[in-house]
């Protein structure tokens, strides 16, 4: 048991070292010839006018939140799907509650209009 | 234990009694070993990258009428082997303003949060990375790293392109998550695990008959996950230039493109593991070495699908894709998620009453399960009949622009 996570942060380590190193080596091969319109952003040719950081539209961000709400609701989920074999239909049918009220807040979500893109 | 049947053990016990001989304690040979093992797991994925892009490229060149890579090596295999020595001497340009940290971390965590995902992914009975007892839930954590490496690449390039297709990625790829979860919780919920390799053992029957719907839904969403065509508006080039790595050079920019590869095999990989049997095949139990071949058999299968499906569809609109995530995927999903549990339940409760021999259960089960996921295909498909546009508006009546003059009688002839 320990063991196994042993082996996923040995692998967590290798997998950083994976793409990390080439990037450092290409750095230390590639050359080197640095000149400030070469480094400008680059946007179609074009000067960039103001700050990047701007503001955006609220629409992604009202999408990062049902995300949000979606996902934390879908971890509880798991257990109850690990121990479907020793439910009892009641443990089942209330596990399909939890599912339905999920549905109604998806609904909501549409109702209100969340999941426009207009 | 038989060197030509399972040579990974073998050589594993092989080394492990000699550390041992030699008076290294036993926890410093289960750390060496486990390095060992996860040295190979990583570099096999990242190897195996190597033999995708091949493959994809010579597959695009087919379907577009072209040889593709066909000098290096035969058939042009080793072509990408000059591409990545190429790569290695181009210069890094950093744009200014960037934010130097995040910047040069995001290409790192792109390809890393899918090279993750190769630790648990089982290639035969006894060749596999590690069997942790939360599998899938560890798939859908390190599936998110993913996204915030993009997001992240977008965020720190300080430019508005890249910025664009950062929040394409957060509106995308996070949304795409909810139907993929929706959908992983299917097979835990009928292999009763979250262990990949014991919900491969589960698997007597492969879980796309048990439930195609679920296999298809996991697909799709983890094909707009990869962020390719059709589903690479986070990098359209006709909007963004290139998107979150516009600001990218040199070998930063070829880990993304390393990322976005070793992705659309992976999926492929977990959709042949999750649905399709995984190393299961004839004798795989016997032979472990077998189970390896029929797992890349399988995978590649699923993988040379992804790439039909890149190279013949049209991009989307992010509205489009939006609304098949939330309006279509996700209901579709949660009521899948709901006819499932309850029809599975159903069946254990009253199988004691049928008489059935024990050899039959897992296949009656199964069709009990498909006969459902029929249902919900019809459901699905007449509500969606209901739903369509009814009628195209016409704006204006095709008119010819000018009439062409009768030929004179003679030219006829």
């Amino acid at each position: 048991m320990q063991s196994d996570w042993l082996f996923i942060g040995l692998f967590l380590l290798i997998v950083a070292l994976f793409p990390g190193a080439p990037i450092f080596l290409a750095g230390l091969i590639a050359p080197r010839k640095p000149s400030v319109p070469k480094s400008q952003t680059y946007e179609c040719g074009i000067e960039t006018v103001g700050d990047t950081w701007v503001q955006f539209r609220v629409q992604y961000y009202i999408f990062a939140l049902t995300f949000l709400v979606f996902d934390v609701e879908l971890v509880f989920l798991f257990p109850w799907a690990v121990a479907f074999g020793q439910l009892s239909m009641f443990g089942v049918l209330s596990g399909v509650i939890f599912i339905l009220i999920l549905f109604a807040e998806l609904i909501a979500a549409w109702r209100k209009g969340a999941l426009e893109w207009a | 234990m038989n060197f030509i049947s399972d040579p990974v053990t073998f050589i594993g016990h092989w080394l492990g009694n000699l550390l041992l001989s030699w008076g290294v304690s036993q926890p410093v040979v289960t750390f060496i070993l486990k390095f060992i093992a996860a040295g190979l797991v990583g570099t096999f994925g990242f190897a195996l990258v190597i033999f995708t892009i091949w493959l994809e490229r010579k597959l695009y060149g087919r379907i577009q009428d072209r040889l593709g890579p066909n000098r290096v090596g035969p058939w042009g295999i080793l072509q990408t082997v000059p591409d990545i020595i190429k790569i290695f001497t181009k210069e890094y340009i950093t744009p200014v303003g960037a934010d130097k940290i995040v910047y040069n971390l995001a290409p790192i965590l792109s390809v890393s949060a899918v090279l993750l995902t190769w630790a648990v992914i089982p290639f035969a009975p006894t060749i596999v990375g590690t069997e942790v007892n939360v599998g899938v839930l560890y798939l859908v954590a390190v599936g998110s790293i993913g996204a915030l490496g993009i997001i992240l690449a977008g965020w720190a390039s300080n430019n508005k392109y890249s910025l664009l297709g950062a929040f394409r990625a957060v509106a995308q790829v996070v949304s795409y998550e909810v139907p993929m979860v929706l959908a992983l919780l299917v097979p835990v919920l009928l292999g009763r695990s979250m262990g990949i390799n014991s919900l491969v053992n589960a698997q007597s029957v492969w879980f796309i008959v048990l439930s195609p719907i679920a296999a298809l839904i996991f697909f799709t969403s983890s094909m707009a996950e990869t962020g390719r065509a059709p589903f690479d508006l986070l990098e359209a080039e006709s909007e963004l230039v290139a998107g979150y790595q516009t600001e990218y050079s040199g070998l930063k920019f070829g880990m993304f493109y390393v990322g976005e590869f070793l992705h659309a095999f992976t999926i492929s990989a977990l959709t042949a593991t999750l649905f399709f049997g995984g190393w299961r095949g004839p004798w795989a139990e016997q032979i472990p070495l077998l189970g390896v071949v029929w797992f890349f058999i399988k995978s590649f299968i699923v993988y040379y699908v992804v790439v039909l499906i890149r190279i013949s569809m049209p991009r989307l609109r992010i509205d489009q894709m939006l609304n098949f995530n939330w309006k279509f995927l996700t209901p579709l999903a949660l009521t899948l998620l709901v006819v499932t549990a309850i029809v599975d339940k159903a069946f254990y409760t009253i199988l004691p009453g049928l008489n059935l021999l024990d050899a039959a259960v897992p296949w009656v089960r199964a069709g009990v399960h498909l006969f459902m996921n029929l249902v919900i295909i019809l459901i699905t498909l007449q509500l969606l009949k209901s739903y369509r546009i009814k009628a195209v508006r016409v704006v204006a009546e095709p008119r010819p622009v000018a009439v062409a003059p009768e030929p004179p009688a003679s030219v006829i002839s």
